[in-house]
């Protein structure tokens, strides 16, 4: 067995990285894209995401099902988004204010609830062997897919299905765009929105589980390190379209990757630049599609951010 | 009770206690006392698996000593807040010692806040301290934990089947260079044809650049990672998972990685913590440069893995040994950087409590990476 593979590594990192990396961002970025569909925006999917990585982890510790772990870390974030659906509902609530209490109240109790679990070792989700035809242990490696990634594709092409075709996903879509035909439509603005976020938020705490979970598989408080609010970004680079979220989403997780795999075959010079490429991303893509003269094509027209 | 007639109560009562603070306090201080409260701060949380449970589990041996009173608080970052914690255990709690555990927060930090408070001693960890330079109220405490990493490195050189092996480190400075260097140092005693990959991740907790660091160097190759972060856990885990060897850092990560665990290099900072309180409560002038390594029991190994095979034992053991007798030298010339350029030159060896040594700002032949 040739073990090296030199610069070959590279490209299979970027790709093996793309694809274990990327699921978080996909799931928080579909949560936030329906949630956003709605008219509502929600920044405290950051919160949601650690607080699904610890629930999912210390159910899976407690009930030695890493899959009852995943049910229950997007429970615990439908309930949270739930709790933002409703707060927002009231008259005169600033959700972007909201969400950010959301996001530190989240972290808060996750950090809380979870001290007992950053030490034992729970069992993590399985994954599939995609990669077994290859005779080289990197590729082999690299396709190690869990099924939550494919769910995750699956979910983004039903998402992109469903506001396109069906009664509901048109409704979700008037709802966000202009709340005051809805209302004439006779549909409760109100409860769309609700349902949307808490069901954004069922999103992102799978999201948050497969961190805890697969990959990098334990819980710690540093366990997000911001991956929650780079998918609210994340949204807006995809221009709300649930299949271009998941692009997106393989995009950042194969730049997550690439410092790490340069360093390993050697170029070592600029490492900090490489390791904050994720975030020059998010930087150079909101710099790129905002606009004072204009909003954002396919903006949702009743989101507060862009009215 | 109205609120109005509540709140000159509650300032005289304020004024009373700062007041009693303020005259009880120099006394406690001043004199030889048979109590002592002592403030230990992390910069993570306490049971990470890694570098603050180390000191964490010092400061709960520590409050079992007769007259202690231990307060503690975790995830205290880098900035002004450290310095609003020292103040609050300083006034709130009376703490005469603080332990502020963090690489980052001597300068500034510590530096101000023992000009501000001079009968209050820091004890900070990490090599930062200079004589003249700094207050004499805080000093430095450190473990040559570099011996360790070179018994890691005969480990990881005896049980590599491609000759290479990866470190990952967080940040480039002089403890973490001195352990990349100690570790290949150590696997080139065994075969002087090893090298030894290093991947800087930028931060002292990165789980998700960790894993994909650790993910790459397995897919270049590499048999053997150790590590210089503060929580080796997500590396340990990754490495058993891809069936590579791995070596511990901190504390024993064994339990996370039984078949593919070789040694590892954990701290055993309740030497040092003890001499400070003993100093403190005696009276005695404070230690400023303490430092000690396995003969001194500020550093210990974990037991060896089954993988490690009986001629790594033994010669690991031989220099442990020496190491234990103060007869083994780690850096002894001539030896070069990964550049070409000698630093240091034949015929000199540096022992352990050489200074010089904590300013290291290079990697040694074999090293691939740079600063």
């Amino acid at each position: 067995m040739d073990a090296s593979l030199g610069w070959w590594g590279v490209p299979i990192a970027v790709l093996g990285g793309a694809i274990r990396i990327s699921t978080p961002f996909l799931f928080v970025s579909l949560g936030e894209c329906l949630t956003e569909k709605s008219g509502r925006i929600n920044l405290g999917l950051e919160g949601i995401l650690v607080m699904g990585a610890m629930t999912g982890y210390g159910v899976s510790y407690l009930s030695g099902s890493p899959w009852l772990g995943v049910l229950a870390a997007g429970f615990a974030g439908l309930l949270l988004g739930l709790l933002h659906g409703m707060v927002c509902s009231l008259p005169r609530v600033n959700d972007i204010a909201v969400g950010i209490g959301l996001m530190l109240f989240g972290t808060g109790l996750a950090f809380f609830l979870g001290k007992p679990f950053v030490q034992p070792k729970a069992p993590t989700l399985p994954a599939l062997p995609l990669g077994a035809w290859a005779s080289s242990p990197q590729v082999q490696a690299a396709l190690q897919i869990n099924v939550l990634f494919i769910v995750g594709a699956v979910l983004a092409v039903a998402l992109h299905w469903v506001f396109r075709n069906t009664r509901w996903g048109l409704v979700v879509r008037m709802v966000g765009d202009s709340a005051d035909a809805a209302r004439a439509m006779g549909y409760n603005v109100n409860a769309v929105r609700v349902l949307a976020t808490a069901l954004g938020g069922f999103s992102a705490g799978v999201g948050g589980s497969f961190l805890s979970l697969y990959y990098p598989g334990s819980w710690n408080e540093g366990l997000s390190s911001g991956q929650g609010l780079m998918a609210v970004a994340l949204v807006i680079f995809a221009r709300w379209r649930p299949i271009h979220c998941f692009w997106a989403a393989l995009l950042f997780g194969g730049a997550s990757a690439l410092g790490p795999a340069l360093q390993s075959v050697g170029i070592t010079s600029g490492y900090y630049l490489f390791n904050a490429a994720p975030y020059v991303l998010t930087l150079g893509v909101m710099i790129a599609t905002c606009s004072t003269r204009r909003t954002l094509a396919g903006a949702p027209g009743e989101l507060s951010v862009t009215r | 009770m109205s609120s109005q007639s509540f709140r000159p109560v509650r300032r005289e009562l304020l004024r009373a206690l700062v007041a009693a603070g303020t005259v009880a306090l120099p006394f406690s201080r001043a004199f030889a006392a048979d109590k002592i409260t002592v403030g230990v701060i992390y910069v993570g949380p306490k049971d990470d698996y890694g570098y603050n449970q180390a000191q964490a589990q010092a400061a709960a041996a520590l409050k079992k000593l007769p007259g202690v009173t231990v307060i503690e608080e975790e995830k205290v970052p880098e900035t002004m807040d450290v310095q609003k914690t020292m103040a609050s255990m300083i006034e709130q709690d009376g703490a005469s010692l603080i332990f502020p555990t963090s690489f980052g927060y001597f300068d500034p930090h510590v530096i101000k806040m023992a000009e501000k408070y001079p009968k209050v001693r820091f004890a900070h960890c990490g090599g930062l301290w200079t004589e003249g330079k700094h207050p004499k109220n805080s000093g430095s405490y450190f473990g040559y934990i570099d011996e360790c990493q070179y018994l890691n490195g005969v480990a990881a050189g005896h049980a590599s089947k491609s000759k290479k092996l990866g470190f990952i480190a967080a940040k480039p400075i002089p403890q973490v260079l001195r352990n990349i260097n100690a570790f290949t140092l150590g696997a080139q005693s065994v075969n002087p044809a090893i090298t030894c990959q290093v991947i800087f991740t930028g931060d002292w907790a990165l789980p998700v650049k960790e894993a994909e660091a650790a993910n790459s160097m397995i897919d270049q190759g590499i048999d053997v990672i150790t590590m210089h972060v503060d929580s080796p856990k997500v590396i340990v885990e990754t490495c058993e998972r891809r069936g590579v060897f791995v070596c511990g850092y901190h504390a024993d990560q064994s339990a996370l990685a039984p078949k593919g665990y070789l040694t590892g290099a954990e701290w055993n900072w309740l030497t040092p913590y003890t001499e400070h309180v003993k100093d403190a409560m005696a009276g005695k002038p404070m230690n400023n440069f303490l430092r000690g390594g396995l003969k001194e029991g500020f550093v210990k190994t974990s037991p060896y893995g089954k993988a490690v095979p009986e001629a790594g034992r033994k010669m690991a053991d031989g220099v442990k040994a020496k190491m234990m007798k103060d007869e083994f030298v780690i850096f002894k010339g001539p030896l070069k950087d990964n550049g070409g350029k000698v630093v240091i030159a034949g015929g000199t060896a540096l022992k352990q409590q050489d200074v010089t040594l904590e300013g290291m700002n290079y990697l040694v032949a074999g090293v691939i990476g740079k600063v």
